[in-house]
């Protein structure tokens, strides 16, 4: 029986099991609308602008081991979804993102809410389509799907011209993907994995370097098992973090350019340097000819050949999927009973602790002004390190990372490659539906918040009983940081003014708001806020101004040039 | 150095930008770009040159590999390879110039394909290096246009870019 485009659409997210999809409506999507009105599988989440929908989908993919998916209309409602699809791009994040568009024959016309959607999206879509027939529609979504969650992940784009939702064909959902352009590697090369081994066994000082390509693979467990069979020093990326438990001994916290002193001391000092998952982005390790300057043998697993070699020449690329190399390579070891030096690796984790003794974390807590830093220590204590933490882009999202400690993988949800402000909120949403019960939180600056502000409302709609921990300093922290270090204290466009009183806001939508003043009410306002298991609370803590981020690498500086304190400035 | 990267790919509407845009994006150089479809009109060959290090060249053929209707990408220069480009030169032909004109097309083997009271087109192929010297040779103000289509290349033997 033929049936129309748009309900192909829908009987294809049914058949790829979504649960939610996250969307705005308009003209070219009115036949999809339609149809997910006919149904209750697919269960669609009305956002308060497009840019929040792709960034709950997003969310909904980092925190699950699943596909988001979200759908947004042509022309403005797609233009609108960019910064969500350059986000998850960005970060590798598996995603289907369907968009409507003006029927075929006004394509090319400037016709009503037209743009190049495919044009516009591919810079930042791991691939896109457009569907011109609708015998294609159900081979695509499958394509799309399968793209999105294979290989490097990333979102993938399918754009549908309004009359091909309206024609009709029969429906069959494609079992499997035959694509000769498309052939991703999974298993890792013997020979290098052996090569590998045989550097580590070998290595005095080696040291583990993990990426986000560690969650996004599932392979938290691998890791575990391979670096305590090792006993090596562990470093967790931003994108990375619950790779490996934060509160375990091996573990030396984030490197990079906020990142701990004894991880970025490790990272130059290392003599060989397994990455996995990992890029050598420019905030990890700071001037790449400093990092260079070292001799050090560097073994890089990925599943993207062109991420190996790109900024640090590789001693050892092995390009495969991250727990298909991992399982080989503890197999490996278990099969040998040769280890690394162990009077060798004593003697590393001595310099280790000698830089551990440093204490790079340590902050002057205050009896009168509330520390951002102690607002994070408080909700990791009083959510017992088991949160789901979202968090927007600026000084707070590194005190979350620094703070936080997270000992679970795909619980840490934040915009590392493209650091959009604005994700917190919507980030949380997607998180709060993926896991309905769980504790989640967001931690957020005043300025980040109200760049999707609007989705309190969505929150509301939902009974989304998130708790929005907005560390409020008035400023565009990380901006005043930078204004403070590298341009003469002068404050140019980073104080907020006019800020709305956030917690009758927060009321204002119908939900609980708190303002927290003096450090003494901290603690307790966070247990209040999670005692509420059915509300949405916004607690708006008003924090130190002047306080700032260390350790800090300056761009272009070298790993370890870092600025631990203000006493170093 | 220069490179020229050959590559097979799905012959879809698009393609061509994705590989185009991969260009612009990244900041690589091109210096020239073919495309047509092959003996199996699912498929385009497109041969690119390119100047660019070691490290750069190998990003591209990565970057180009990543494409997800890229079949498959080989950089000719590295073996033995053909290269072939055609050029389109029309030339003032006036007076004792004709003869002259007539004779340096026969020595680098281009062919007049078009002839009027004033004017000559060449048509000839040859490796970039020939159709340059072929330019050089001819004084500059006889020379009216040139269009050139830009490197078509292949390996010699035993090497074949085939899915
Ligand atoms: C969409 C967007 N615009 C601008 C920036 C640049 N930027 C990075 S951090 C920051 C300030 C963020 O201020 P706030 O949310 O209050 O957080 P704080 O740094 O004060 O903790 C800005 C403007 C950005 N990352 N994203």
């Amino acid at each position: 029986m033929a049936i129309s485009g748009a309900e192909i659409v829908v009987k294809c997210l049914q058949e790829e099991k979504v649960d939610y999809l996250f969307g705005y409506p308009g003209g070219a999507v009115l036949y999809i609308y339609d149809e997910l009105f006919k149904q209750d599988k697919v269960r669609h989440v009305l956002v308060r602008h497009e840019q929040a929908a792709v960034h709950a989908a997003d969310a909904y993919s980092r925190s699950t081991e699943r596909v988001g998916c979200a759908l947004v209309t042509s022309g403005p409602g797609l233009t609108n979804a960019v910064t969500g699809i350059a986000t998850a791009y960005m970060d590798s994040i598996p995603m289907v993102i369907i968009s409507g568009q003006v029927p075929t024959a006004a394509i090319g016309l400037d016709a009503f809410q037209e743009v190049d959607t495919v044009g516009i999206t591919r810079p930042c879509v791991k691939h896109n389509f457009l569907v011109k027939d609708v015998k294609d529609i159900a081979p695509t979504i499958k394509k799309a799907f399968y793209l999105a969650r294979t290989g490097r992940p990333g979102p993938v784009l399918v754009d549908i011209p309004k009359d091909v939702t309206a024609a009709r064909c029969e429906f069959e959902y494609p079992a499997t993907v035959e694509m000769r352009s498309y052939n991703p590697v999974v298993k890792g090369h013997q020979g290098q994995i052996k090569k590998a081994v045989q550097l580590l066994l070998e290595a005095k000082r080696p040291m583990v370097y993990a990426g986000g390509g560690v969650i996004l693979s599932d392979a938290a467990d691998k890791l575990q098992k391979f670096v305590q069979m090792l006993g090596v020093p562990v470093t967790n990326t931003l994108m990375g973090l619950g790779g490996y438990p934060a509160t375990d001994k091996l573990s030396l916290g984030m490197p990079g350019m906020h990142g701990t002193y004894e991880s970025n001391m490790a990272m130059q000092y290392s003599d060989v340097l397994v990455a996995i998952g990992a890029r050598f982005d420019d905030r990890v390790i700071g001037n790449p000819t400093h990092f260079g300057s070292v001799p050090r043998k560097i073994i890089h697993i990925d599943i993207d050949p062109s991420s190996i070699s790109k900024r640090v020449k590789v001693d050892v690329p092995i390009v495969g999927n991250v727990p298909d190399v991992l399982d080989e390579m503890i197999r490996q070891l278990e099969a040998t009973t040769e280890r690394p030096d162990a009077d060798a690796l004593e003697a590393w984790w001595k310099q280790i602790e000698e830089w551990r003794r440093r204490d790079c974390m340590k902050f002057k807590n205050s009896d009168e002004i509330i520390k951002p830093q102690f607002v994070v220590q408080k909700l990791w204590e009083v959510t017992k390190g088991d949160a789901f933490v979202t968090s927007d882009v600026g000084q707070h999202q590194m005190w979350a990372a620094q703070y936080y400690k997270f000992d679970k993988p795909r619980r840490w949800i934040n915009s590392g490659g493209l650091g959009t402000m604005g994700v917190g909120l919507p980030y949380a949403m997607g998180v709060q539906l993926a896991h309905p019960g769980s504790p989640v939180a967001v931690v957020t600056g005043e300025a980040s918040i109200q760049m999707n502000i609007q989705e309190l409302s969505t929150c509301q709609q939902y009974r989304l009983p998130i708790k929005i921990c907005n560390l409020n300093n008035r400023y565009l922290g990380m901006v005043r940081q930078w204004q403070e270090f590298f341009h003469g204290n002068r404050y140019s466009q980073s104080y907020m003014d006019s800020l709305p009183d956030f917690a009758k806001l927060a009321e204002a939508y119908g939900h609980v708001g708190l303002r927290v003043d003096k450090p003494g009410d901290v603690e307790d306002a966070i247990r209040e806020a999670f005692k509420r298991k059915n509300d949405l609370v916004f607690l708006d803590f008003q924090v130190d101004p002047t306080e700032n981020v260390y350790p800090m690498v300056q761009g272009g500086k070298g790993l370890t040039e870092m600025i631990l304190s203000s006493e170093d400035l | 150095m220069r490179h020229v990267i050959s590559l097979l790919l799905e012959n879809e509407s698009g393609a061509l930008s994705r590989v185009s845009g991969l260009f612009s994006a990244r900041g690589y150089n091109i210096e020239s770009l073919t495309v047509a479809a092959t003996e199996d009109p699912s498929l385009s060959r497109m041969t690119i040159v390119s100047i660019g290090s070691d490290d750069i060249i190998e990003q591209i053929t990565k970057q180009l590999n990543k494409l997800v209707e890229v079949v498959k990408v080989v950089d000719l220069s590295e073996a033995g390879h053909i290269e072939r480009e055609l050029m389109l030169v029309k030339l003032r032909a006036t007076g004792k110039d004709r003869e002259e004109l007539k004779r340096l097309a026969d020595i680098f083997r281009g062919r007049i394909v078009d002839v009027t009271d004033s004017t000559y087109v060449v048509e000839m192929t040859g490796d970039p290096a020939k159709l340059d010297a072929f330019v050089e040779a001819v004084d500059s103000a006889l020379i009216l246009e040139t269009v050139r289509t830009g490197v078509a290349g292949i390996g010699r033997g035993d090497r074949i870019l085939k899915v």
